[in-house]
Parts: structure tokens; C-alpha cells; sequence
């Protein structure tokens, strides 16, 4: 029997995805600040650009790189832009 | 043959070091540690995760593509943790009780007083 390796793999790397994106979650629905949230926030998309690139292995298709650049630009500039309107809000008091 | 076992065994290495990142966010005490966690941690398993697309699929267009997502995790992710840590210290969030030394004076604390604190020799 034919097991594609590179399939298996991508699968037992996207459950470890999963996992990481729950526990991620957890920290994100208890952060005592705002700031704990943008980190999660932060790692949620390092780890969505992860499962794209493991979607890529799965199906083969490198049309779904795209994603990932659009992923690690935008998120950015949201980081950035969540913390500087924090700290203008705290800085004004 | 033998190079699907690396593109897999890389794949799947790269996937521990994100979820190790994400246990480090949950479980560590204060803000700052979890930001050491949830940086350099993620940017190490997407470079070898992009390795191993490289490694298995080749052609120009996707090493292209796979170089710009990782300069663009490596240039972005110092500057984003960098202004949430400033922010979260302007905030007075309070470091944890293991943490024994802190060298930046808050600026609300600028304000108030007038002056810079005295800085120790």
C-alpha cells in the first residue's frame, strides 16, 4: 500500500496547527490587557500563514501562496496601527 | 524518496516550533514573556516551513515568493512587538514579581514629576 508522504505530513502538521491555534485562543478569550490580545492576535497570524502554507502541501496547488504574502503584509499594519491608537488613548488622560 | 522524508520532517518541525510558541503565550506570566514567546518562536517554524516548499516544489516564481514572505515576517515582526511592548509599558502594565530590573522611565511619570528620574551609575 502507497502512502503519500508529504500528505501525512501536512496533515499531522495541520492538527498540530490546530492545537496551537486553540491554546492561542484561550489566551486571547482571558488576556488580562489589551495588549496580551494584539500579541495573540499576532501569533494567530503567523500561525494562519503556517496552515496556508500547509494547505499548499496538501493540495498542491502553489496558486494558495499568494495568501500568505497578503497574510504577513496585512497584518502589520494592523498591529501598528491598534498599539499607536492605544497608546495616543493612554497617552491623552 | 529520501527528499520527501526531509520536506516532511521540516514541515513537521516547523509546526512544533508554533505550537511551542503558542504554549509559551498561554502559560508565562506577564506581558513581556509572552511576547519574547510569541515572536521569535513563529518566524523560526514559517523560515522552515518555506525551506521545506523550496525545497519541494522549486521553480523561480515560488522562491521568489517564498524569500518575500519570510523578509517580510523578519522585517515586520521586530517593529510590531517593539511598539506593542512601548505601549504596553506606557500603559503601566506591571511587569511579573521575578523581573528585577527596569531602565525605562514611563513617561506619564515624566509629566508628572517634571523631570527625568536620576539615572543610576
Amino acid at each position: 500500500m502507497e502512502i503519500n508522504i508529504i500528505q501525512t505530513a501536512s496533515l499531522i502538521s495541520a492538527g498540530i496547527l490546530v492545537i496551537a491555534m486553540a491554546l492561542t485562543f484561550v489566551r486571547l478569550a482571558i488576556g488580562p490587557s489589551l495588549p496580551d490580545r494584539i500579541v495573540a492576535l499576532d501569533l494567530i497570524s503567523g500561525l494562519s500563514i503556517g496552515m496556508v502554507i500547509t494547505l499548499v502541501f496538501y493540495s498542491g496547488e502553489v496558486v494558495f501562496l499568494d495568501i500568505a504574502v497578503f497574510i504577513s503584509l496585512i497584518v502589520f499594519i494592523g498591529t501598528v496601527a491598534i498599539s499607536k491608537y492605544l497608546k495616543r488613548r493612554f497617552y491623552d488622560k | 524518496m529520501i527528499s520527501d522524508w526531509i520536506v516532511g520532517l521540516l514541515l513537521i518541525i516547523g509546526a512544533l516550533f508554533m505550537l511551542i510558541a503558542a504554549l509559551g503565550v498561554l502559560r508565562f506570566d506577564d506581558i513581556y514573556l509572552r511576547m519574547h514567546a510569541a515572536t521569535k518562536a513563529p518566524s523560526f517554524g514559517v523560515l522552515l516551513m518555506v525551506v521545506a516548499l523550496i525545497l519541494h516544489f522549486g521553480g523561480v516564481w515560488l522562491t521568489i515568493e517564498g524569500v518575500l514572505i519570510v523578509l517580510f515576517i523578519f522585517i515586520t515582526t521586530p517593529i510590531g512587538s517593539h511598539t506593542i511592548a512601548r505601549t504596553a509599558h506606557q500603559m503601566g502594565i506591571k511587569q511579573s514579581k521575578k523581573t528585577c530590573i527596569d531602565e525605562l522611565p514611563r513617561e506619564g511619570a515624566i509629566k508628572q514629576s517634571g523631570k527625568r528620574k536620576q539615572q543610576r551609575t
